[in-house]
């Protein structure tokens, strides 16, 4: 799916990256805790998040993340947008919750960038 | 590997002040581009990324100051994280998935999931912590170039 198709599953606006709207994504991950994106999330995917601060555009460049969506319709401060314009991260902006977004796009073919969390046996038996 | 041998081989050194949480992030952004630009694999970039990132943000959250460096070895990559701070109590605790002493400041940036150190031993392919309690914390990796240059 390219990123325009994105934008128009999600009735979302581009606000940063609109030249390269023809970039596909196959992937996904949904998260606000960047510590769990740096950990378990893959290179090329979509990020989906409410967190709309310089710290998720530096993670999504850390790991190559292909686009950040932000959902929630979350305010976007001038120095988030500065720094994904300077890093190269596209940005699509939508009033749609979390549920709503990640959900249309599984619909649409896109999956986890990782199904599940490996978890060890002896952590299981804890819980 | 004692540092005198690898010393020569600094590609960059950056400060870190505690508490600088809109500058989480700023090095491991800064380093992944100079690599970049010397045409070090993607895959390898990604890694010092992450670590780079999980460190900033430990001496943001838990150090009043520290210096993050990289060396650039004709086989590897070695990562230095040392901070003047806290220390850390249990070293394997720590390095637990999910445990975490973060206060509410922390988690208000999207960290605190209690997976940085255990994220940085993950992304290293070797990785030695050492720390002392009221003095700091030393956490070094190697990540092995393996001919992906």
């Amino acid at each position: 799916m390219t990123l325009s198709e994105v934008r128009d599953l999600l009735e979302a606006d581009v606000v940063i990256g609109g030249e390269k709207l023809d970039q596909e994504v196959h992937t996904a991950f949904g998260a606000d805790l960047m510590s769990d994106v740096l950990a378990f999330a893959r290179s090329g995917c979509l990020l989906i998040t409410g967190l709309a601060n310089l710290q998720s555009v530096r993670t999504a460049y850390a790991l190559d993340i292909a686009a950040i969506v932000i959902c929630r319709g979350k305010a976007l401060a001038d120095s988030f947008l500065e720094t994904a314009k300077e890093l190269g991260i596209p940005i699509l902006w939508t009033p749609l919750i979390m549920f709503e977004s990640c959900g249309r796009l599984y619909q649409a073919g896109i999956t986890g960038c990782v199904r599940e969390i490996l978890i060890e046996e002896k952590t299981r038996a804890k819980i | 590997m004692p540092r005198y041998e690898y010393s020569r081989y600094l590609q960059g050194r950056y400060e870190v002040h505690g508490r600088d949480f809109v500058d989480a992030g700023l090095v491991s952004s800064q380093i992944k581009k100079s690599l970049k630009d010397k045409g070090i694999h993607e895959d390898i970039i990604r890694r010092i990324a992450i670590i780079a990132f999980e460190a900033e943000v430990n001496i943001i959250s838990y150090a009043t100051f520290g210096t993050i460096s990289y060396y650039l070895l004709p086989d590897s990559i070695v990562f230095e994280a040392i901070d003047e701070g806290q220390g850390i109590d249990d070293i394997e605790q720590a390095l637990e998935e999910g445990f975490s002493t973060a206060d509410d400041s922390i988690r208000e940036m999207g960290f605190g999931a209690g997976m940085g150190l255990s994220n940085i031993k993950k992304s290293s392919d070797v990785f030695e912590i050492t720390s002392e309690i009221g003095r700091g914390t030393c956490v070094k990796s190697i990540i092995m170039l393996n001919g992906k240059e």
